[in-house]
């Protein structure tokens, strides 16, 4: 069957045709309809993790079970789950164990554009690079069969541009019967102590040979023999790239890019007068086709840093003289400065009043004339959409770092002796995935910070998923919710309090108290995402009998809030107005308003 | 032959959908396609493109920059930013609607003029088109549909079978929106083929 998917779909189907068993992932883009696709498919358990460690640990042991398992991860998830990652290469796998991690070149949505192939590297299992949906479907399906073969994890790694492409995917499996799931002890394998582990390292290194060996005759590391004289080593997207820039090289396209097949390589850099790497990101293919002592040139032309395209394929080859053709010069556009789209907090989203209130105790709007006061506090960030409170007019966030740092960076920037008040910002997800144990931290270190959680129910930013508190699982079925005011008091906080995200002057007397307190406290801020909330909602509208275009209105950053000449329109189609209902709190003359539905 | 789309709009304008829809059409006629979105934090109201390309055997997810046979925005601030994706001679199509940015609304940035973005497209569109897709929306009751409707002005265009459209939408709509959203299509296909009697001359 011929059909278009992402390759994170094409990943799902191709575990699904394997035989998977058992799923886990934690959301992150661009990994995330991994997860999401493989819920939908019957015969397979599912989950949303609290975290990529845990899923990791839930897919290594569905695998000692004996069964196909998969955890699904973005590049800086695998960070999370590294741990277990490098000793489960130790361990080895009962059913084939597929780690997917996808990397985001370019920065799409990521806090850095690290390269996870070294990670394959630097815990010895093999590494596969799909380039498009097709080999995504196929590889995820080969993966299975060398980690099972070869007793080890198996690190399949995409991109952006391959996890979010639609190409075409021939399917040419069916799903077969699953084997009765059964735990085979071996604790000389499982139980890693250090004489137990000793004894694995030479098996270990003996894999890799192995490995190396099988990679010589994987049908997806292919010669495409061309007429010119330049050979190029190349995988992942770049592969496609490189097959439009350069139409008469030679081509060594690496589908399992480690270990190398060293044999293949050299014979393919004989045959070649100019040996050339393009690869996304870091030098990971050319430093090792060095190591052989092979003349391969590779970030000297081209870019280590950001993402690949055609265009940054092309004009590097041409600096360097590669191509002998010019690139046709196109007609020049009018320059006309257009306004910047960036993403920004949605129209009635509940994080924007708790970055309203610190804004203001913070000091971090801008006067009339433009200008900025010292700004006071330090608002430690955390990921997720309340990352965008950094952005102006709020502007109201210090650090966003990685997943759950929040709460012990603030808990640091109090401990080196700051005389600032100090306030953690983290939502309910993150706090799940990796904000209890910060939590945990400042009740038994003890501290004066505020730590706020932004509940809004869902883990937003990247699409809607559940997680341990919204009471829903990945499949949505109904499961337990965690209490996460009474998670906080059982880890020792006793200053605890709850706040409505859209009742403007009590969030801000109870922010305000918990700030000033020198006790360690708690803020929940709850609100629906508005995204998420079904309720039916009217557009607020703006008396212009009473609006004296004072502005103050506009310092929420609402995108639904249009200055005009003389005062503040509010887009109908933008704002949610009744299920909102900030403007019309913070308007000191009563002009705007909602009509009670 | 080859031909490659870039169709630009803003967060939740159903950019990704509309592009889906004409990656599908194409697929159903036995070619080659390859479809790339830039969206991750765009969904919170941010720029979003969806590239399409099309031919016997397509390589790289998205086309180079300058070399996009069409331009579809929904919104026409999005159309003048991905100007320079059209290729000499191309075709753009921008659906006459104004969402301005925070940037705007707030009263720190102008948005660009109607001439400005006619300006920007006539640099390199052989012809542009304006489509009324956010009116003919709100008639239809759902301004979420002007995307499909967008698309529809597109399928006029192309030589795609009307049945290739119609099972793309019906793949991937839900079925309490399916008959909105044909009506939508065809709204869209109609209004292509008034257009294109009097086309505009950039």
């Amino acid at each position: 069957m011929r059909r278009l998917l992402s390759g994170n779909e094409a990943i799902a189907l191709g575990a699904y045709h394997a035989g998977l068993a058992v799923a886990a992932a934690y959301p992150g883009t661009p990994s995330t309809e991994i997860l999401e696709s493989i819920a939908r498919l019957e015969g397979v358990y599912a989950e949303w993790a609290p975290n990529e460690k845990v899923a990791l640990d839930v897919a290594l042991g569905a695998s000692l079970g004996g069964e196909r398992a998969l955890a699904a991860m973005k590049h800086v998830g695998l960070n999370v789950a590294a741990d277990p990652f490098f000793s489960a290469s130790y361990a080895g796998v009962g059913g084939g164990l597929v780690v997917v991690t996808a990397d985001d070149p370019g920065l799409h949505s990521s806090q850095n554009e690290q390269d996870n192939r070294h990670y394959a590297r630097a815990a010895k299992v093999p590494l596969l690079e799909p380039a498009d949906s097709q080999e995504a479907y196929d590889f995820t399906r080969l993966a299975f069969e060398i980690s099972e073969r070869f007793n080890t994890p198996v690190l399949l790694r995409t991109i952006t541009r391959v996890a979010h492409s639609r190409t075409v995917v021939e399917t040419t499996a069916e799903r077969p019967a699953l084997p009765r799931a059964s735990f085979k002890h071996n604790p000389q394998r499982y139980v890693l102590v250090p004489a137990h582990a000793r004894a694995l390292h030479p098996q270990v290194e003996e894999r890799q040979r192995q490995v190396a060996a099988y990679a010589e005759t994987f049908p997806a590391n292919r010669v495409e023999r061309g007429r010119g004289r330049l050979g190029i080593v190349t995988s992942s997207v770049a592969y496609h790239y490189t097959r439009e820039v350069f139409p008469e090289a030679s081509i060594l396209k690496l589908g399992l890019s480690y270990p190398l097949p060293e044999k293949m390589v050299r014979e393919f850099a004989a045959g070649v007068e100019r040996l050339l790497v393009v690869e996304e990101l870091d030098p990971f293919l050319e430093e090792q086709l060095r190591a052989l002592g092979l003349p391969a040139e590779g970030k000297s032309i081209f870019p280590q840093v950001g993402e690949l395209t055609l265009d940054v394929v092309e004009d590097s080859a041409r600096r360097a003289g590669l191509l002998a053709t010019e690139r046709p010069s196109l007609p020049a556009i009018p320059t006309v400065p257009l306004p910047p789209r960036p993403p920004v907090l949605c129209p009635g989203c509940p994080h924007r009043s708790t970055y309203y209130v610190l804004s203001l105790l913070g000091r971090r709007q801008a006067k009339a004339d433009g200008s900025h006061q010292a700004p006071q506090l330090a608002i430690m960030g955390d990921i997720g959409c309340y990352t965008l409170g950094v952005l102006p007019p709020l502007a109201a966030l210090d650090s966003c770092i990685s997943m759950g740092s929040s709460i012990g960076m603030a808990l640091g920037v109090e401990k080196a002796g700051v005389q600032d008040k100090v306030v953690a910002m983290i939502g309910d997800s993150t706090f799940l995935h990796s904000g209890m144990t910060g939590l945990l931290d400042l009740a038994y270190n003890g501290g004066s910070i505020t730590v706020i959680i932004l509940d809004n129910g869902t883990t937003a930013m990247t699409g809607h998923q559940e997680h341990p508190g919204t009471g829903r699982s990945a499949r949505g079925t109904v499961t337990k919710a965690v209490d996460i005011p009474a998670v906080a008091r059982a880890l020792g906080i006793e200053d605890v309090r709850e706040a409505n995200a859209f009742a403007l002057p009590a969030l801000r007397k109870t922010l305000k108290e918990a700030i000033d307190s020198p006790a360690p406290s708690v803020v929940v801020v709850r609100g629906l995402c508005a995204l998420r909330n079904r309720e039916p909602r009217e557009a607020a509208v703006v008396d212009p009998a009473r609006c004296n275009d004072c502005g103050l209105c506009l310092r929420l950053g609402c995108p639904a809030l249009v200055k005009r000449e003389g005062g503040v329109e509010i887009d109908q189609g933008l704002c949610v107005g009744s299920i909102c209902g900030l403007c019309g709190q913070v308007c000191a003359h009563h002009a705007i308003s909602t009509r009670e539905l | 032959m080859q031909l490659d789309f870039l169709l630009a709009g803003v967060g939740g304008q159903g950019i990704v959908l509309a592009g889906d829809l004409l990656a599908e059409a194409a697929l159903s006629i036995g070619l080659d396609v390859k479809k790339s979105d830039v969206f991750g934090m765009s969904q919170r109201g941010g720029s979003v493109t969806s590239a399409v390309r099309i031919g016997e055997r397509v390589y790289s997810p998205l086309p180079q920059v300058g070399q996009a046979h069409y331009l579809i925005a929904t919104e026409k601030l999005e159309a003048a930013r991905n100007a320079a994706q059209l290729r000499p001679g191309g075709i753009a199509i921008v659906s006459d609607y104004r969402l301005p940015p925070l940037a705007v609304s707030s009263g720190a940035a102008a948005y660009p003029s109607d001439d400005e973005v006619r300006a920007a497209l006539a640099a390199r569109a052989a012809r542009i088109y304006w489509i009324e897709a956010e009116k003919i929306a709100l008639a239809l009751g759902n301004r979420k549909v002007a995307n499909v409707i967008t698309i529809g002005f597109l399928s006029h265009m192309l030589t795609l079978p009307a049945e290739a459209w119609q099972e793309a939408i019906a793949r991937h709509v839900p079925q309490r929106f399916l008959a909105l959203n044909h009506e939508a299509f065809a709204r869209g296909r109609a209004a292509a083929a008034a257009a294109t009697s009097t086309p505009v001359e950039a």
